[in-house]
């Protein structure tokens, strides 16, 4: 209930923030300007689904955008410099990682080190790690990536829905799908909601947390690849900061900083709204582009506002009794929420 | 107290534990325990808070590793080393802390790890179809589908125990699970455990209510720090000699007999509410609290006794009525004003929205004071020290380090802890929801001697128990709540717990006569 409002403002945000923008530029409403703005935001939306599943998970990822330099940096070398056929490399580079991912995820619950540190160690160690690789701009010129770059789907209207734009949305659905529909999702949720709890309940806590941290590294791996499709080059110091912006899409999107709360279709709206604003500010043309920034800030605090005042609404209502009906005459109690902590 | 291992000769033994030892640095949380569970046999599990008994659970189901010590289940020898490996192995446990997940559906708290799914998919329509009909067997129909949090502590129970219920385990561990069902709902899950017990499961059963352990229980076995003290059949054991087991000392029987009253007018009005009330929660009602008098507030579950205490305190806004002190009338908006005319509130459900549990017991005993005092005027350590050791002392907390983090006590330690993080405040007023709850006997005594040494001193105080003997041991006058509504108010030789049982059960008769 409470989750599906924030999903529904944050819908209503962008549906009322496009109608605005179109109003002052109509050209906004095309499927071109659109189709762009998938394209543009592609490798956000697949590390963000990633971020999604970490956060709901009651964790945090800040390795992500270092794992999307480094990806970029390693496939290049390795389709140019070591001449590794493509697909490959993008095995390999998945493979990388999934183990990177899977270690951050072992320290996390081995140690019980905060995932804040852990994933901020892992941060500068994937960035680290791709200076040493190489610090220019790899351009990558197999025809694999100019010919992927090349398809793209006509939509009516002139716009074209790009390869990695498909990639993104079929992500993204796998994504919601496994989040919302298998035992994996649920425990996600639960470990969110408390990580005692979840493991008294006998869910292996540890091995959930390795894959989780495994997810958002691979997702971070496959935004590395699309994002390497999107410039045709590797460079170590592409997609730095990206880790907030994903954060704030995650957030945007309605999903609890806290755990235990959140979906992937709001986060893919999240993502939408931070490429609308862009799409607006280039449309602009007079804007210097950190009004990016400055804009997804307002929002961001203005989104976090809301959930708490939703929280707020959410914990009144249920004072009232609920639907519950026991057997007998009378209605349970309903318990609110902690009154003087 | 001799031979206090001999197996139930009648039973073959299902759960086999020998010599179980578990120390916490130097304390020694068990010490050589032995413990037998026969086939079909509902054993109950007793001792005083702090005795061991949830460290005994913890350590059998693997959530604890243990120092030394065999457990055998039907003959094999198992050592799960987490819950899951407890549960696979076959033994299915409600720990005594809330143990599920507050912000998933009813029906994924019930079939969490293990949903019906088909090719990977969670079957929605098939888990809420068997949650429904697993809650059914209760007395619970509700919608399960939705989060466990709008629903009562009372249902979030029974979910926790349906689901290890529904396990199949060959034992099934319940560590205090009436502590917030009503009488209804125990009796519901009593019948349930009769059942299993009837096919054979081995049933543990922590509780501190003595009056349910001779209800159900075929035997127990008692620990006193850390220390088997002895297992009987509970029908050759009179109820003074299991007090003294568990006790190691005789329990002073003061505490039965009813505080002497006086004429109630004689004393100076704390707080009083005229027509005070809030749509859909309370309705309206005329309260005077006075100084120096206990009001205790009875009622079933859910007939609005702790929702009129949240409204007294300012925990919720009330919307129609007024509140006077002294004669003016108060703004009683949010707890802040509550706490700002010196009211203070101890809610029933402590442990989980009570404590800070990576704080040592100091902390948490001045933490109230602390901060109504303001950052700006902290407590000395030493002061810090002082209060605490006195709460400490005054209701034998133990272990008695105050610089213990608080996590670390056990549940009925935990309670004592924040009962004295508000009677450090030395409030006007001091609002109790189930003080006694979760607290051993011993310690029972104590707190209900605490109320009325408290209230002799002036305190004016109101009481939530579903306990009425302890209600009618020390309220000066009983409000009787239903279907929330205040219904009656008890005064002087009125307060009994007959009279009581009267009011709260004039209920539906009557009303539906005149309804119809
Ligand atoms: N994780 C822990 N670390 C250190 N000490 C602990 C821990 N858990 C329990 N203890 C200590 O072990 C002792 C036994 O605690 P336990 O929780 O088993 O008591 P209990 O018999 O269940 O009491 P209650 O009736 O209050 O629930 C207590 O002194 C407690 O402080
Ligand atoms: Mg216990």
């Amino acid at each position: 209930m409470k989750a599906s409002t924030s999903v529904a403002i944050t819908a209503f945000v962008l549906v009322a923030g496009f109608a605005l923008c179109a109003l002052q530029f109509p050209n906004i409403a095309s499927t071109r300007v659109v189709a762009n703005l998938l394209t543009d935001n592609a490798f956000l939306g697949i590390v963000a689904a990633g971020m999604t599943f970490v956060i709901i998970s009651g964790g945090i990822d800040l390795s992500v955008g270092s794992v999307i330099g480094f990806t970029t940096v390693f496939t290049a070398l390795a389709i140019e410099r070591w001449g590794i056929p493509p697909l490959a490399a993008f095995a390999m580079v998945l493979v990388l990682c999934a183990l990177f991912g899977a270690a951050m995820g072992t320290v996390i619950h081995v140690f019980e080190l905060p995932p804040f540190i852990v994933t901020l160690a892992g941060m500068f160690l994937a960035r680290g790690v791709s200076f040493l690789l190489s610090t220019e701009s790899i351009p990558i010129t197999t025809p694999i990536y100019s010919a992927v770059s090349d398809f793209a789907i006509r939509l009516p209207g002139g716009g074209r829905l790009t390869a990695i734009a498909i990639a993104m949305l079929v992500i993204l659905v796998l994504c919601a799908l496994l989040l919302h529909l298998t035992r994996f999702g649920a425990n996600v949720y639960a470990l969110g909601g408390s990580r005692a709890a979840t493991a008294l309940m006998g869910i292996p806590v540890g091995p959930m947390t390795i894959r989780i941290y495994m997810l958002s590294s691979v997702l971070a791996g496959l935004a590395g690849i699309v994002f390497s499709f999107y410039t045709a080059a590797g460079y170590s110091l592409s997609a730095v900061g990206v880790e907030l912006d994903t954060i704030a899409a995650v957030v945007i999107g309605g999903t609890l900083l806290t755990g235990g709360q959140g979906s992937v279709i709001g986060t893919f709206l999240g993502v939408l709204i931070q490429g609308m604003i862009q799409t607006y500010i280039n449309f602009d043309g007079t804007l210097s582009s950190w009004w990016t920034k400055i804009a997804t800030g307002v929002l961001l605090f203005v989104f976090i506002a809301l959930q708490q005042g939703l929280m707020a609404l959410a914990r009144r209502s249920s004072l009232k009794p609920a639907g519950a009906k026991l057997a007998g005459a009378k209605s349970p109690e309903v318990k609110p929420a902690g009154a003087l902590t | 107290m001799s031979d206090p291992s001999a197996p139930p000769a009648t039973r073959p033994s299902l759960l086999d534990i020998r010599g179980l030892s578990k120390s916490f640095g130097t304390l020694k949380a068990l010490d050589g325990v032995d413990f037998t569970l026969g086939e079909g046999e509902i054993h109950a599990l007793l001792g005083e808070n702090g005795a061991g008994k949830s460290t005994l659970i913890k350590v059998v189901t693997g959530v604890f590793a243990r120092d030394a010590g065999t457990v055998r289940l039907a003959g094999r020898e198992i050592a799960p080393r987490s819950a899951k490996d407890a549960v696979d192995a076959g033994i299915a446990t409600v720990y005594q802390e809330v143990n599920l997940l507050p912000n998933l559906s009813v029906a994924q708290n019930l079939f969490l790890g293990r949903q019906p799914t088909r090719f990977g998919v969670v079957r929605e329509g098939e888990m809420k179809r068997r949650a429904r009909a697993l809650l059914f067997d209760y007395g619970l129909d509700i919608d399960v589908g939705a989060p466990l949090s709008s629903y009562s502590v009372a249902v979030q129970h029974i979910t926790a125990i349906a689901r290890a219920v529904d396990l199949s385990a060959r034992v099934l561990i319940l560590d205090e699970p009436t502590a917030s069902l009503d009488r209804h709902e125990v009796e519901i899950l009593f019948s349930v455990m009769r059942k299993l017990a009837e096919r054979g499961i081995g049933i543990v059963f922590v509780s501190h209510f003595l009056d349910q352990v001779y209800e159900i229980c075929d035997r127990v076995t008692v620990l006193r720090n850390g220390r088997l003290i002895g297992a009987r059949d509970i029908a050759d054991l009179p109820r003074i000699d299991l007090i003294r087991m568990m006790l190691g000392r005789e329990l002073a029987e003061t505490t039965h007999e009813r505080a002497a009253s006086q004429p109630d007018t004689a004393r100076e009005v704390c707080v009083s509410f005229k027509g005070f009330g809030k749509q859909g929660y309370v309705a309206p009602f005329d309260l005077e609290l006075r100084r120096g008098e206990v009001v205790g507030l009875a009622g079933l579950l859910g007939s609005g006794r702790t929702e009129t205490a949240r409204l007294v305190f300012g925990a919720e806004r009330a919307d129609s009525g007024e509140a006077k002190i002294g004669g003016k009338a108060i703004r009683l908006n949010s707890p802040r004003d509550g706490a700002g005319f010196g009211f203070g509130y101890c809610p029933e459900e402590r442990k989980t929205e009570g404590i800070v549990a990576d704080l040592t017991v100091r902390e948490n005993i001045v933490l109230a004071l602390q901060a109504r005092r303001g950052l700006h005027r902290p407590l000395s350590r030493r002061e810090q020290d002082e209060i605490a050791m006195r709460y400490i002392r005054m209701l034998d907390i133990r272990p008695p380090d105050p610089e213990r983090p608080i996590g670390l006590l056990s549940g009925g330690n935990q309670q004592k802890a924040l009962l004295a993080r508000w009677l450090a405040t030395s409030p006007k007023l001091l609002v109790l929801d189930e003080p006694t709850r979760g607290i051993d006997v011993g310690a029972h005594a104590e707190i209900i001697r605490l109320v009325r040494e408290l209230c002799e001193q002036g305190l004016a105080l109101l009481v939530i128990s579903s306990e009425l003997d302890e209600i009618v041991t020390y309220s000066n006058r009983v409000v009787v709540l239903r279907d929330r509504a205040h219904v009656e108010e008890l005064k002087g030789d009125a307060v009994e717990v007959s009279s009581i049982l009267a009011a709260i059960a004039a209920d539906t008769a009557p009303a539906h006569e005149a309804a119809s």
